[in-house]
């Protein structure tokens, strides 16, 4: 028994066993049933049969679809871009030295630890109609005459989810990046300013380089979870107005769960996979360039 | 300048030539605008607070009542959401789904990583890979085909629908996080204490868990902050009130038509983040160096 305890193929079966069984069980199966289900007429109650690419058919011929899948790449492509840039610049700001450094960059997480669906509430009630606490403001400092519809038309409701996403998404970008702006040796920037290179010379030729590799992973990992996002647009709009703000989960989870239509949620699920495949390519090179830049090192 | 003055080894630590530049210059380039970040970063949560303690005729009266601030505080609101709600039992269904599947992740995630990282098997990194590519499905695309699973197993309307369901998520971040802990403890003591003649089993608890204990805290309250503020499967896999976590309870429950309580969704909102943040706040290192630690890796 003991014997079999210091076997290396034994004991790496059993150590592997719980966390692939669960991962295999509830992550591999109802991924694949999830692509199976896009082919089939499943509802609420009933299994389903194979209909073949019906559920697909239907969906290129649905314009709320094809107006998810624009107001998703809208969303994702506006807060990505919002999310880095201020992300960065926030970074940046924290690299310096500041007084009660660790604080700043304790309360500078909050926004992302807190549950999302809560601060989203929170948003929502920022963004009502009658008693919103910014047009109250704004009214006040006379720049506006009178309250803005945040949610009532469907620009106005698109920026203002991705106001809040941006807002949730910053902390992570900036504390991530912060992580990689430490670790670049400031001799770096000296010998950059011997040589004459000022502020934007020095950010664009020595520190967008050296944050190359993390970058590439938080930016992998943004664009994932915001393409994917939900529980944001659940809770602010629930896709309205007329359909204006419906991303591809959000859809999903409509017409699959109050809906009952599971077949046609699983589809318009299974398309967004490709999106995240491109993702995921991208993040695998990232990573690899990384292992380059530190010698080829492979672990 | 004296305020930049600072003994070389600060200088270094702060990342360089900030002493180069003046005060004046510093207020307008990095103070100001950080204390705008910090302002819009922290106004959510101070409204979250003012609208949670003030009484219904300030919360609906701007032209007689300053909105930003309260003139006779309340806990009205508060009550009526500890008493007139199920919100204590959503504060304990959240508890319970989060303390559990967090050991649950654990235990399974600290055997994977040493399996991977120490144990070699043939495939170990293509098994590493997966994991990392598994962290990479959003529970978005899982939660249908996992609902007519989780009906079919017969949790569904149950704590066992998230328990089981949430490692799914966790597991992946948790072994991740671990594998790189694990590699960076010297190979050396293990390989001493298997020429002492220890087991495996006796090395994984005697001398290459006691010294990932960081790593163990980062990744445990990683994955106890992600299961408090999880909420898709929350609200795909249960449907009576008793039986909903705090996320999902405050959104469904607390909005009645079109009647929204103001009020008392913000006392939930707050009493909901609360929890988070103060466990977060006793941990703001382990919880920095394992958001990092695990995009570094």
């Amino acid at each position: 028994m003991a014997g079999l305890l210091n076997n290396r193929a034994v004991l790496s079966v059993l150590f592997m066993f719980p966390a692939a069984s669960i991962l295999l069980l509830f992550l591999s199966y109802p991924l694949a049933l999830g692509i199976w289900m896009g082919f089939t007429d499943a509802r609420i109650g009933r299994p389903g049969i194979y209909v073949g690419l019906e559920q697909y058919l239907s969906l290129f011929d649905d314009d709320v679809f094809w107006l998810s899948v624009f107001n998703t790449l809208v969303y994702t492509t506006v807060a990505t871009i919002a999310k880095f840039g201020l992300g960065m610049w926030l970074a940046l700001l924290l690299n310096h030295a500041l007084p009660f450094k660790a604080m700043v960059r304790a309360i500078v997480l909050l926004p992302y630890i807190v549950p999302t669906v809560l601060s989203a509430i929170v948003f929502w009630w920022i963004y009502d109609p009658q008693f919103s606490i910014v047009s109250w403001s704004l009214v006040r400092l006379g720049l506006i005459d009178h309250y803005i519809d945040f949610l009532g038309t469907p620009w106005n409701a698109r920026w203002s989810v991705i106001v809040a996403n941006v807002w949730r998404g910053i902390p992570f970008v900036a504390i991530c990046l912060l992580a990689g702006l430490q670790t670049i040796p400031p001799s770096l920037y000296e010998a950059a300013a011997l040589d004459g290179a000022n502020a934007w010379q020095r950010f664009r030729h020595v520190t967008v380089p050296m944050l190359m590799p993390i970058l590439a992973v938080v930016l992998t990992f943004s664009v994932l979870f915001t393409f994917t996002d939900f529980q944001l647009i659940y809770a602010i709009t629930r896709g309205g107005p007329l359909n204006a703000t419906h991303l591809m989960a959000t859809l999903a989870f409509q017409r699959a769960i109050p809906g009952g239509d599971l077949g046609q949620g699983a589809a318009i699920s299974t398309a967004m996979i490709p999106f995240l495949i491109a993702a995921t390519v991208f993040s695998y090179y990232g990573l690899q360039r990384r292992k380059w830049q530190q010698g080829g090192a492979d672990d | 300048m004296t305020d930049v003055v600072k003994s070389p080894a600060a200088v270094s630590e702060q990342g360089g030539m900030g002493y180069l530049v003046s005060l004046p210059r510093r207020v307008v380039t990095i103070y100001l605008p950080l204390a705008i970040f910090l302002f819009v970063l922290l106004f959510p949560f101070y409204w979250m607070g003012v609208t949670t303690f003030k009484p219904n005729e300030e919360l609906y009266n701007y032209s007689q009542h300053n909105p930003l601030w309260i003139e006779s505080p309340t806990i009205a609101n508060i009550r009526k959401l500890l008493f007139e709600t199920d919100y204590p039992q959503w504060l304990v269904n959240t508890m319970t789904v989060a303390i559990c599947s967090t050991f649950l992740s654990i235990f399974a995630s600290v055997l994977a990583a040493y399996a991977i990282t120490r144990l070699r098997f043939r495939g170990a990194p293509t098994v590493g890979l997966m994991i990392f590519l598994a962290y990479l499905v959003p529970p978005s695309i899982l939660f249908i085909p996992l609902a007519t699973m989780v009906y079919s197993l017969g949790i569904y309307d149950s704590n066992w629908a998230l328990i089981l369901t949430y490692p799914t998520f966790l597991i992946p971040f948790c072994t991740w996080l671990l594998m790189g802990y694990f590699k960076s403890i010297p190979y050396e003591l293990e390989e001493c204490a298997l020429i002492d003649g220890a087991t495996r089993l006796q090395i994984l608890w005697r001398i290459t868990l006691p010294l990932a204990i960081p790593g163990l805290i980062s990744a445990g309250i990683f994955a106890f902050t992600l299961s408090w503020n999880e909420f898709i499967y929350a609200l795909a896999f249960i449907s009576s009130t008793e039986q909903k976590t705090v996320p999902v309870g405050v959104l469904t429950q607390l909005v009645e038509g079109d009647v929204y309580h103001w009020g008392s969704l913000m006392a939930g909102a707050l009493l909901g983040s609360l929890p988070v943040a103060i466990f977060y706040s006793f941990f703001v290192e382990h919880y920095v160096s394992s958001l990092t630690g695990a995009v570094k890796e």
